[in-house]
């Protein structure tokens, strides 16, 4: 009998206990979702209830104002096709210019290899917060400030694509390169023909993280651009916050959902594949 | 020497066999070999070539460029005047503003090493188990390191405005509202919550598959010793994550000292200079007041602090692969 009771008190004990781990849990999500959820009610609230102390958790009138600023005197779709211009073009360069990078490095015993590694390395590790002032004038010298392409060419290599595609070409079978070789494939059929094929999950990471990457470009857009015609949506963003006749919270958020919602997309879609290669790239 | 001593003894073989047509037919096959070995040579450098060029302009050049600049005054438009450690002496001597930077960067980045690395470990532990909700709870939380950090920066500039909803909820709890953003001595503080906000989950889960990779016997033996939760943390789960925790120890710094995008949209580096950080000090001199020699210097310095880190990384990533 005492036993029993013993083990009951230990059962209520857990499930108390449980419940409480739940709470926790759930507390912590509200935590991490809530001002995302502010984000959208306030993107839907008049500009007036905004300046409301203490502000209203639900909109009271529920308005669209903020997106028809943002669409119609704002034109974001114009931000939003520099971003996607700026983004796609970068996508199909980098294509070309670091899977054949990678696959040298990957399959190739080459002298200077060292020496070239190290300048990729190099490139990983500088940011642009460091080269910006010196690109700025070489882009000023060549004379294309007035062009989307200094958001572009410099990122067209990508240190860290080429360590992905590296490790991925390096697993692939030596055996099979050399019996296409005995074939009579030449080096470039190879590397189009049988690399890239059997290497598609990383290309599609490699994709993934320039999207993420030129989607949320910031620093480097700020710094390269003076017109307003060739600023992408990040700059948008900041345009409304810093406008003259004071800070409009309505339009903000309503700028700053067009700017996430995106991102929540992907998320939805290919949250496991996000979190995976993600993870990846923290642990090497 | 080898080499040589090879070639000298095919050489012996050769006359042995008197046999001198043969010897012509071997220069022949030497030459035809070196052709093609250059030929052959040749792909990997074709294949590198953009990458190379784009690294050597865009990274390789300016730093170097950078570097020069450093010692030279110069304001965007005329020649470059050389001031020798003149860039310098005004970061360190003269001016106060440089020595504000470096002080607030490293208290942002000690703060965000610290709250980060204490969070990370605390969820990812506390949300090992597989169970739907803890999958649920690691997605919420990393959600936000997908977004920009503009985004975010923008609206919890909102959430901490003087109006805004933090202070709503203080003045529920009947605690007085804060200035946040606004007051110097909160604002560093507010960046940095912003910073680990969006943080958390990123470093949760790389502890996460850490944790998943640690044999699942050690915490079984640890079981059936019955061992006391809170000491298995301390005694196994610690030291077993400790590569993985300094691994962190090191990007986190290497992130932290480029702090930039929150600096920017929060405060300005303000109010007064208390949360102006090294990237935006560089940013101000090149952009707003046009002294390039002086953004470079303090480029310089950054430069230091991240070669030095970026070193310590790679001995990392080197003893890594030993272990595996």
């Amino acid at each position: 009998m005492a036993r029993l009771t013993r083990k009951q008190k230990r059962a209520v004990k857990r499930a108390a206990g449980n419940t409480v781990n739940l709470i926790f849990k759930l507390f912590v999500s509200v935590l991490f979702l809530f001002p995302f959820y502010w984000m959208v009610t306030t993107s839907f609230k008049p500009y007036l209830e905004t300046l409301k102390f203490p502000p209203t958790l639900w909109p009271q009138d529920f308005t669209f104002e903020g997106y028809v600023h943002v669409f119609q005197e704002l034109d974001i779709l114009s931000y939003i096709k520099n971003t996607l211009i700026v983004t796609g073009t970068v996508i199909v360069i980098q294509f070309f210019v670091n899977v054949p990078a990678a696959y040298a490095f990957a399959k190739w015993k080459f002298k200077g290899q060292g020496l070239m590694w190290g300048i990729v390395m190099t490139g990983f590790m500088i940011p642009g917060q460091l080269t910006f002032m010196t690109v700025y004038f070489m882009f000023a010298d060549w004379g294309i400030l007035k062009t989307l392409w200094p958001q572009i060419i410099p990122t067209c290599a990508s240190a860290f694509s080429i360590f992905l595609l590296r490790q991925n070409f390096k697993q692939i079978p030596e055996e099979l390169v050399e019996s296409a070789k005995l074939d009579g494939s030449s080096e470039w059929k190879i590397l189009w023909r049988l690399m890239v094929p059997m290497s598609k999950a990383t290309m599609v990471t490699t994709i993934l993280f320039s999207f993420i990457n030129h989607w949320n470009a910031y620093f480097w857009p700020l710094v390269m651009t003076r017109d307003e015609d060739l600023k992408p949506i990040t700059l948008a963003i900041e345009r409304l916050k810093n406008l003259e006749q004071g800070l409009n919270y309505t339009d903000i958020m309503a700028g700053n959902v067009i700017l996430v919602l995106p991102l929540v997309i992907l998320f939805l879609l290919a949250s496991k594949k996000i979190i995976q290669a993600m993870a990846y790239r923290g642990m090497k | 020497m080898r080499e040589t001593e090879v070639k000298a003894a095919e050489n012996l073989m050769d006359t042995n066999k008197n046999l001198p047509e043969r010897a012509s037919e071997k220069k022949k096959q030497r030459k035809r070999h070196f052709g093609r070995r250059i030929l052959g040579a040749l792909p990997p450098y074709i294949m590198t070539l953009p990458a190379m060029a784009s690294f050597l302009l865009f990274t390789i050049y300016p730093i170097l460029d950078m570097i020069l600049l450093s010692f030279y005054e110069w304001n965007g438009l005329t020649e470059r005047k050389w001031v020798g450690l003149g860039n310098y002496d005004y970061l360190f001597n003269i001016q106060i503003d440089f020595k504000i930077a470096l002080k607030n960067t490293l208290v942002y980045t000690v703060a965000v090493v610290f709250f980060l690395q204490l969070f990370a470990l605390i969820f990812s532990v506390w949300l090992q188990k597989d169970s739907r909700i803890n999958s649920f709870v690691q997605r919420v939380m990393f959600f936000p390191h997908l977004c920009a950090m503009l985004a975010v920066s923008v609206v919890f500039s909102w959430l901490m405005d003087e109006q805004g909803l933090f202070n709503a909820v203080l003045e529920f709890f009947h605690i007085p509202g804060l200035r946040w953003l606004n007051d110097s001595t909160t604002a560093m503080i507010s960046v940095v919550i912003v910073a680990v906000w969006k943080g958390i989950g990123y470093q949760a889960l790389l502890l996460l598959s850490a944790l998943k990779s640690i044999p699942a016997d050690i915490f079984e033996a640890a079981e059936l010793d019955n061992t006391p939760p809170l000491r298995k943390f301390f005694r196994i789960t610690i030291p077993l994550l400790s590569p993985q925790l300094f691994f962190m120890l090191i990007t986190i710094t290497l992130n932290s000292f480029k702090v930039f995008d929150s600096v920017r949209i929060m405060t300005n580096g303000g109010p007064g200079k208390s949360t102006l950080v090294l990237v935006y000090y560089i940013y101000e001199y090149a952009q707003a007041n046009l002294k390039y020699g002086v953004a470079a210097a303090a480029g310089v310095v950054l430069l230091i602090f991240l070669l030095i880190l970026t070193v310590i990384y790679f001995r990392l990533i080197g003893k890594r692969v030993h272990y595996q």
